[in-house]
């Protein structure tokens, strides 16, 4: 079984999934992140992406 | 002069885009204000406030993007050109051209060893955001807010299940591996770890651990709604245990707002039967501290101390600079002596909660319970949160003041106008302000209250008042912002700081209390 404590001590490599100062921050420190293109699902009606995350699987 | 409102349906932007791009248009030739954000009420209601809102604006809905303009028709055209090249803009001011994963699945097949999330998209999306993240195997730290706590249960149960973080909902700060993660420090690394479900809270206990010249090992948040009977400390206990079997950690900090009392005994019994190393407990505002020593942790009575403490404990007391009890009451009389009759209230404007949260504490001894929109009873709850009255501290932070627009660390725009209403009341003596620095903050917040208390000291003198500013700065001299360079920059306007948020709260508390004592009105 996987612990928390796996994750010290390792390089982290970061998806960043929203405000984009916090993946500016990082890269400007040499830490490897992504920034994900995130956008609301479905004009952001939250039952519509429901719907289409099950469609999608 | 016109004023010209687009709507975009269904066009998202994050709020700290956004707020460049704001900044960016306000200050173009021919514009005389400017608004681009999305259509949450909270931002509608800034709108109204200033002029702004019209039926397109007010007809929007938190999907859509609002751009709102006043100025020359000119400047209008002009501004509404140049938005698009704006807004494609990354926050680093360069034209985003890198690869941009839209999935995480995506992300991972470009980079098979991501490891750890940082989620901050509106409230509504974040859980399926998180659970994917989770379900792929990543820590999460959980930025945004306007999560379910039903939500939150349900993260932290499969994280927990799993041997994974989910930091939050509402988490602000983390450390790492040494890596500042959301709003952090730069602090050195050391053997004392922090487990804490009070963002503001563990960034003013790790600068002040690293100004006493130790260092962190693993800073973990849990949230802030982590100790409630809901969610039972799940991710207190998680970092608890992970900080008891970390080689690195010798010592562990806990801190929280006030716990549920049941989930208070689970963590302090959880204390006593597993931790074998040394554990600094400071439930700001709650827990007996006879129940904390009981299970063998030691108690902290401010953030402040608890910094203190573990410091000690790990080999280095005192170096950050702190204010002798009489210092502070010398100071407070001769600050009081210069108020008019008629100053008599404490403002606190601040961003960060749990420093709202301490400072409503401590003035408490001095003034009595203080109104807020986060208060410490329920009577004291302001009716428009927006509108303090009498004594008032004001977390600027809290969910009502964020759905669609930064935190009030990274965007001044809304504490600005606070301070200028505030400032201007003839009834406050004084205001008290937190500056938090760090990764994920505004480039220079002391600078922008530099200037606006060099101009309302200047027109509360011609008007026969003496307007007293009060600060701490919460951040240290690595941090991007230097700690001392803010500091001096608020000094020099005659904002009174003080070495900690605890120190700041205890002096304005006196000043407030010798303003309205009957050995000044003699």
């Amino acid at each position: 079984m996987n612990t928390v404590n796996d994750i010290f001590g390792k390089q982290l490599k970061i998806l960043n999934i929203g405000l984009e100062q916090f993946a500016d921050d990082l890269t400007s420190q040499g830490i490897p992140c992504i920034q994900l293109d995130w956008r609301p699902p479905a004009q952001g009606d939250p039952e519509a992406a429901d719907l289409l995350s099950l469609l999608l699987e | 002069m016109v004023l010209k409102t687009v709507i975009r349906r269904g066009e998202y932007y994050d709020s700290g885009r956004l707020m460049i791009v704001t900044r960016t248009i306000s200050k173009l030739e021919g514009i005389i204000d400017a608004a681009v954000q999305m259509g949450t009420a909270l931002n509608k209601e800034a709108l109204k406030r200033t002029g702004l809102l019209d039926k397109d604006s007010e007809g929007a809905s938190v999907d859509d993007l609002m751009i709102s303009m006043k100025g020359t028709g000119e400047g209008v055209e002009s501004a509404l050109v140049q938005l698009d090249a704006l807004l494609n803009q990354s926050s680093s001011g360069l034209q985003d051209s890198e690869y941009r994963p839209k999935t995480i699945d995506s992300a991972l097949k470009a980079e098979p060893g991501l490891n750890f999330a940082i989620i901050s998209v509106p409230g509504r999306f974040a859980k399926n955001e998180a659970m994917k993240a989770l379900q792929k195997g990543m820590h999460v730290l959980l930025f945004s807010d306007n999560v379910s706590i039903e939500e939150e249960k349900e993260l932290k149960t499969f994280a927990v299940s799993h041997g994974l973080l989910l930091m939050g909902p509402d988490c602000g700060t983390a450390i790492i591996n040494n890596v500042p993660l959301g709003f952090a420090n730069k602090v050195r690394q050391g053997n004392i770890g922090v487990v804490g479900a009070a963002g503001t809270g563990m960034q003013e206990v790790m600068t002040l651990i690293h100004k006493h010249g130790a260092g962190i090992s693993q800073a973990i948040g849990t949230g802030g709604r982590d100790l409630s009977v809901t969610i039972g400390g799940a991710m207190m206990l998680q970092g608890l245990k992970a900080l008891n079997s970390d080689k690195n950690t010798d010592i562990i900090v806990v801190i929280s707002k006030p716990p549920a009392p049941e989930v208070s005994d689970k963590i302090l019994q959880f204390i006593k039967d597993e931790c074998r190393k040394t554990i600094v407990v400071n439930f700001v505002g709650g827990g007996r501290p006879e129940s904390i020593e009981a299970c063998g942790a030691i108690s902290a009575s401010t953030l402040e101390e608890a910094a203190l403490r573990a410091s000690e404990l790990a080999g280095h007391a005192n170096g950050a600079p702190r204010m002798a009890e009489e210092d502070l009451d010398r100071i407070a009389r001769d600050e009081a002596k210069r108020l008019n009759a008629g100053q008599k209230y404490l403002r606190g404007l601040y961003s960060g909660g749990t420093l709202c949260y301490e400072s409503m504490l401590i003035v408490r001894d001095f003034v009595g319970d203080v109104y807020s929109n986060t208060p410490l009873n329920k009577q004291m709850k302001l009716l428009d949160s927006a509108a303090p009255c009498k004594h008032t501290c004001l977390d600027l932070g809290d969910d009502e003041f964020t759905a669609g627009r930064a935190h009030p660390m990274l965007d001044t725009t809304l504490r600005e106008q606070l301070f200028e209403h505030e400032a201007s009341d003839p009834n406050v003596a004084v205001i008290l302000l937190d500056i938090v620095i760090g990764y994920g903050s505004h480039s220079d917040p002391a600078g922008v209250f530099a200037d606006l208390v060099r101009k309302h000291k200047e027109n509360a003198r011609r008007e026969g008042r003496h307007l007293i500013v009060i600060s701490s700065v919460c951040g240290t001299e690595e941090d991007p912002q230097n700690s001392l360079t803010q500091e001096r920059k608020l000094q020099e306007t005659g904002v009174i700081v003080m070495p900690s948020n605890a120190a700041a709260a205890r002096l304005a508390g006196k000043i407030v209390s010798y303003a309205n004592s009957e050995e000044r009105r003699l």
